[in-house]
């Protein structure tokens, strides 16, 4: 004790100078996100901002339908129909996962316990884990047949189908949010309903749901983020066409897909280049507001 | 005279030693269209039995693509199914390299159907009514043609995704230097693809490369307006170009072609190279005689 004591901290020796270098890389290690969002937006923004400056026109950007970029004469740069190819997608998704995610997290959350908890758990995590291009890859070879012959439709790369597929990719996520808002609501309010005679259900209905209502949209914001910036399944899945879906038997392109698409095949810094930066800028402004609506949502619930 | 009769023994000489002493052996970047994808294949791999010491690589993805990798000075060599345009030679001459063109053979495009569409000839008036923006056509009683085993008759109209040099050259030929496409095209991202999903769509329409036809797909028989002067897609209806919508194919150097590139266009230009061409389903520069 007294060695302790006696001892000089504040030498420079050799175990100085590594705690400083260890200090040193934890710092960088912690700002690094920051300094990579940073990076990211500067870079899509000088890449795109001589189109937004030079050509673009916001209202024909904005609301025209029509995507041709690589016309010689007139280019068309109008992104309605693959923002509506975007939404309509992330829609269907919602409406699919929604009613998923929120049952197996209240069954996760409530009803499972000791083994069959901790089982589904992991095979949610591993669900979440299978890559976007296996998803996109099941749409093209498995959905498609199906969606032909169920509804007897030419073409069953469509909404219906990318819709599917990207539900089943979110509602592994929202899944985790979803429990975890569950499990952020203090375990008196269910003794306390328990305690004047609720069942079950009524505790989960009446006490914990409304308690956890933020924590939820807070996860399927995440997950309306999550379908806006997913690209290789609804590349794979929708049936890349320009189009605006009149149901959900129609093919669509989405935001991404038509990045992914066409960035490798135009010139560097052409007008065609700077457009798809621009939907990359356009993007990532959606899904930035997007989650951080979501944060304030989900820290909502913490304070409260 | 004299000296050019000198250089070339030296030039071989000093080819010869730096291939012995490199060993590593020379490489063609070759890369575009998808349409000449199929045929820059079989060149590069009957080059290799002339030429062992130069491998060409062979890359497809679309005219876009390639011109776009030769404009970024990626490619020796871009293969491309239309010409370049004004404003890609512009950014090409903005990076240093001048794109020169060579024509290598020539393409009939193709209108497919599926097996079971009665339909065997297609006017370009037709064509733009299925194709064009604010086209009449959107169902196949729209033109007098009942489909059987096509819900709706409603036309699945198949297209290219936009960098693809057989979309613009469709766009130029059927639907005119100002046409545009319709809304709800399905935009494929191979020549192949088009094909395929004509084969598995009575509704379907495509058009592609002569070159992908299999025995499961109709080729339309084109009629400029006359249906009854329609000509059927072949080698020597794009050659004699009485087929309306046949185009030339092309490669593009970065200026005049020097050492083991000129060898192989020379190579590609010559009997054997047109010849392989040929038996890949395109038309030859010039009549060739193949075994």
């Amino acid at each position: 004790m007294s060695d302790i004591a006696t001892q000089d901290f504040d030498r420079r020796n050799r175990d100085w100078y590594i705690d400083k270098l260890v200090q040193l890389v934890v710092f960088f290690g912690g700002i690094s996100a920051i300094v990579f969002i940073i990076g990211i937006f500067v870079f899509i923004t000088k890449e795109g901002f001589g189109f937004i400056l030079n050509t673009m026109d916001p209202v024909e950007f904005f609301t025209s339908p029509y995507w041709e970029p690589s016309d010689e004469d007139a280019p068309e740069y109008g992104i309605l129909a693959l923002i509506a190819g975007t939404a309509s997608v992330t829609g269907l998704a919602l409406i699919v996962a929604i009613p998923f995610s929120l049952g197996a997290a209240i069954f996760v959350g409530e009803f499972a316990t000791g083994k069959t908890r901790e089982l589904l758990k992991i095979l949610v995590e591993l669900l979440a884990a299978i890559p976007s291009v296996v998803w996109g890859f099941i749409g093209l070879t498995i959905m498609n047949p199906i969606i032909i012959d169920l509804f007897d439709v030419p073409v069953g790369l469509t909404v219906l189908n990318a819709g599917i597929i990207l539900g089943l990719m979110t509602a592994p996520i929202m899944t985790s949010i979803a429990e975890d808002a569950l499990k952020a609501v203090p375990d008196r309010y269910r003794e306390a309903a328990e305690a004047m005679g609720a069942t079950r259900w009524q505790v989960i209905f009446k006490v914990v749901l409304p308690a956890a209502k933020n924590g939820l949209l807070g996860a399927v914001l995440l997950g309306v983020g999550r379908g806006f910036g997913e690209t290789m399944a609804v590349l794979l899945a929708t049936g890349h066409s320009v189009n605006i879906p009149d149901s959900v038997f129609d093919s669509v392109r989405a935001l991404t897909a038509t990045i992914a698409a066409e960035l490798g095949e135009t010139a560097v810094g052409s007008d065609h280049y700077q457009a798809l930066f621009t939907i990359g800028i356009f993007l990532f402004v959606i899904t930035f507001v997007i989650n951080l609506t979501a944060d304030l949502v989900v820290r909502g619930v913490r304070k409260g | 005279m004299k000296l050019s009769r000198l250089t070339l023994p030296v030039v071989c000489l000093s080819a010869a030693l730096l291939s012995s002493a490199v060993v590593a052996r020379t490489e063609i970047q070759n890369k575009g269209s998808d349409t000449l994808v199929n045929v820059a294949q079989a060149w590069a791999e009957a080059y290799q039995t002339v030429e062992p010491d130069v491998a060409v690589a062979v890359s497809g993805g679309g005219s876009g693509t390639g011109i776009a990798a030769m404009i970024n000075g990626t490619v020796d060599i871009a293969n491309a199914s239309r010409q370049i345009k004004s404003k890609e030679s512009d950014m090409a001459a903005k990076n240093g390299i001048e794109p020169l063109e060579h024509i290598v053979g020539y393409d009939a495009l193709a209108v497919y159907l599926h097996g079971d569409n009665p339909a065997n000839t297609m006017t370009i008036e037709q064509l733009r009514d299925i194709y064009g923006r604010g086209g009449k056509a959107t169902r196949w009683t729209d033109l007098g043609i009942e489909v059987p085993g096509c819900k709706n008759q409603q036309i699945v109209v198949v297209s290219r995704q936009n960098n693809s040099g057989t979309y613009a050259y469709f766009k130029d030929a059927v639907l005119g230097k100002k046409g545009k496409y319709r809304q709800g095209t399905l935009d494929m991202h191979g020549s192949k693809d088009v094909v395929d999903l004509v084969e598995k769509t009575p509704c379907a329409i495509g058009y592609s490369g002569l070159a992908y036809a299999t025995d499961h797909v109709k080729l339309a028989c084109i009629a400029a307006s006359d249906p009854a002067t329609c000509v059927s897609p072949s080698p020597a209806t794009a050659s004699d170009s009485s087929y309306p919508i046949a185009r030339p194919l092309f490669m593009y150097t970065n200026g005049e072609p020097q050492g083991h590139i000129k060898q192989y266009l020379d190579w590609v230009m010559s009997d054997t190279g047109q010849c392989i061409i040929q038996e890949k389903g395109y038309a030859p520069v010039r009549r060739v005689s193949c075994q």
